[in-house]
């Protein structure tokens, strides 16, 4: 087997200052990551804001040493050896604003080639055939500040591939891009990725969706911790044991979700508001159980507007390991439950 | 179009002193060519100098100072440009870099992070020259100031030297700072003026005294205004702090003591900063 990437027990520990006479708070943002991603791969990492996921990207990029483990991309040690893995590696993280707004698309792009010993007329014709590829060909004399948000992604992108790594991240690579750019980048992606068996990628979304149609293999990833690691379609076999219903119901009238996870056969109950009422989504042990659910939604006063059999999601697998779903700990999160590994790493850590 | 994605036309990529070259040459590029697309410069970078020079010439002529002391605002005026190329392109430069993204992604590439400085260096050296060019000329022409060089190559010397050691301590301070967050912004603030007068940028450094002169001569500006005022104007010598030969001589030392500084602080510093975990953005 060629490993791209390999983890062993890999962790990252946070100091975060406090106070002038307060001692620093640890935050545990990966641990014990055991990770293997073969050439070839379209690896995926899933899981909601303040995972792990970029603190994983930034150590096997050999931006951020590790705390405890070891990791290893296209053979290299990324902490002992970084200047055997940087000319093999590229990234592109998802609005970035790299680059010099004063330069044209293509005069930043060159300058990023160059840092890779690109020779300047081949950069130059890479770069044109993969803006033409990305569908910017038009705009590579464009001033980058001149760009919106969407075309200023595929420039990045561009950037990433222009220099033929072997292992590329991409991190969050869709991230604020309109739906249209985005399956277009998402084409991009798994094009690259079909033509090469020497190359691989690992990319980290919290979009279920993403990562459902891209990847050849999903990790999925909460609080530091790779809870699961197969192929999509691995992962959701396993919960295929249950029948998933969607039903969609006016307002509750105080009905509770834990009322309804208390029926006999009822394993689990996700509740999402609507202008309706509530979207409810139940796993049940067997398809009559149903019958209960129902029976106790009327009793409760409350109206079925629409029942429909789900096929499980990844969404559904990420409930099934963390108990919540991704949108649930991101908003815990963001109410102070602190998530390890969260955006704003870089800024009070001591270390 | 294919062939962008095909294996057979993997892309081969220079390394050693090729791949050094083609990164100082193109982190030198937005300086040399897109910072000239903005024609606000020519406001802020001229005009604006030959405001505060002009102060300090209508100062002098009313007290009635040597007419050589023209000259010598003239050559400071134009000189407070590499200072504050030096401070905010340099020194401060990592910082605005890692905010943007840039610096992250300088790491992980396989250039060497010192080719990024001397880039920047060069880059904001040879613009900063057109700026300062343009003070010179245009101030020794509204004020009718009256060069007379001794010497066009010592001249030319001492300021190549004078750069190499200013924009090398622009380099080991931007290693330094490389750790920093906001406070780069304080700090650069804060060495602006204090340099312009323990320098000596409107007057001749000696009037300082001797050991004062002496602790702002750390400061390379300091000894290559000094050596240039002496080479350019006739009673210059008589105005200077130390011979020009021995100027050039400390300011030879500067540079090979800034430059190695910069080399190896650089590399501690890119270490602990990935230890840190300081190398990227912090909204990320």
């Amino acid at each position: 087997m060629n490993l791209a990437i390999k983890t062993e027990k890999l962790g990252r520990i946070y100091k975060i200052r406090g106070g002038k006479k307060a001692e620093p708070k640890q935050l545990i943002a990966l641990q014990d990551v055991d990770l293997q991603v073969e050439s070839g791969e379209l690896f995926g990492l899933l899981g909601p804001n303040g995972a792990g996921k970029t603190t994983l990207i930034k150590i096997l990029t050999t931006l951020l040493a590790p705390t405890t483990g070891r990791a290893w991309v296209a053979g290299f040690d990324v902490e002992k050896e970084p200047e055997k893995v940087r000319p093999r590696i590229n990234m592109v993280s998802g609005g970035e604003s790299s680059g010099y707004g004063l330069l044209t698309v293509r005069e930043n792009l060159w300058m990023f080639a160059q840092f890779y010993g690109l020779d300047s007329a081949e950069a130059n014709r890479r770069i044109q055939q993969l803006l033409e590829v990305v569908g910017i060909g038009d705009r590579s004399n464009t001033k980058s500040s001149d760009l919106s948000t969407g075309l200023r992604q595929k420039m990045n992108i561009v950037r990433g591939f222009l220099t033929d790594p072997d292992v590329l991240f991409l991190d969050e690579p869709t991230l604020g891009l309109d739906v249209g750019a985005a399956r277009d980048v998402r084409q991009f992606v798994r094009r690259w990725i079909d033509q090469d068996s020497s190359r691989t990628l690992l990319l980290t979304t919290h979009y279920m969706v993403e990562a459902d149609e891209l990847c050849d293999r999903v990790a999925i990833i909460n609080q530091g911790r790779v809870l699961a690691c197969d192929t999509p379609a691995n992962l959701k076999h396993r919960l295929q044991r249950d029948a998933i219903f969607q039903i969609e119901v006016s307002p509750l009238n105080g009905l509770g979700v834990k009322a309804l996870e208390a029926l006999p056969g009822v394993n689990q109950v996700t509740s999402q508001e609507t202008d309706t009422g509530a979207r409810l989504q139940f796993r049940l042990a067997e398809e009559p159980v149903l019958g209960l659910v129902v029976n106790a939604l009327t009793a409760g006063e409350v109206r079925i507007l629409n029942l429909s059999k789900c096929e499980p999601t990844l969404e559904d697998v990420f409930v099934d390991l963390v108990g919540r779903s991704m949108a649930e700990v991101e908003r815990s999160s963001e109410d102070g439950q602190e998530q390890p590994g969260s955006r704003n790493d870089a800024s009070g850590v001591q270390f | 179009m294919q062939a962008v994605f095909n294996s057979e036309t993997r892309v081969k990529k220079s390394s050693g002193w090729q791949l050094f070259l083609k990164t100082v040459y193109a982190r030198a590029y937005p300086r040399l060519i897109g910072q000239q697309r903005e024609k606000s410069w020519l406001f802020f970078d001229v005009f604006l100098p030959l405001m505060a020079v002009s102060a300090y010439v209508f100062v002098y002529r009313t007290i009635g100072a040597p007419e050589e002391y023209v000259g010598f605002v003239v050559i400071g005026g134009a000189m407070t440009a590499f200072w504050l190329n030096v401070l905010w392109s340099m020194s401060s430069q990592l910082y605005w870099e890692k905010e943007q993204g840039n610096l992250a992604l300088y790491i992980i590439a396989p250039n060497s992070m010192m080719a990024i400085l001397l880039g920047m260096a060069l880059g904001g050296m040879l613009a900063t020259t057109l700026r300062a060019a343009a003070i010179v000329v245009l101030g020794g022409w509204m004020f009718h100031v009256q060069f007379q060089v001794s010497s066009y190559f010592q001249l030319f010397l001492v300021f190549l030297l004078g750069m190499v050691a200013l924009y090398g301590l622009g380099m080991m301070s931007a290693s330094l700072f490389l750790l920093l967050s906001r406070e780069a912004w304080h700090i650069s603030n804060l060495a602006q003026e204090p340099v312009y007068l323990a320098s000596g940028f409107y007057f001749p450094v000696k009037n300082l005294g001797f050991w004062t002169a002496a602790i702002a001569s750390i400061i390379p500006l300091t000894l290559a205004m000094d050596a240039m005022r002496q080479l350019a104007f006739a009673s210059g010598p008589t105005l200077g702090f130390l011979s020009v030969q021995l100027e050039v001589l400390i300011l030879l030392l500067l540079s090979v003591l800034f430059l190695a500084s910069a080399y190896f602080l650089l590399r501690y510093m890119e270490r602990l900063a990935i230890r840190e975990g300081r190398l990227t953005e912090s909204r990320r």
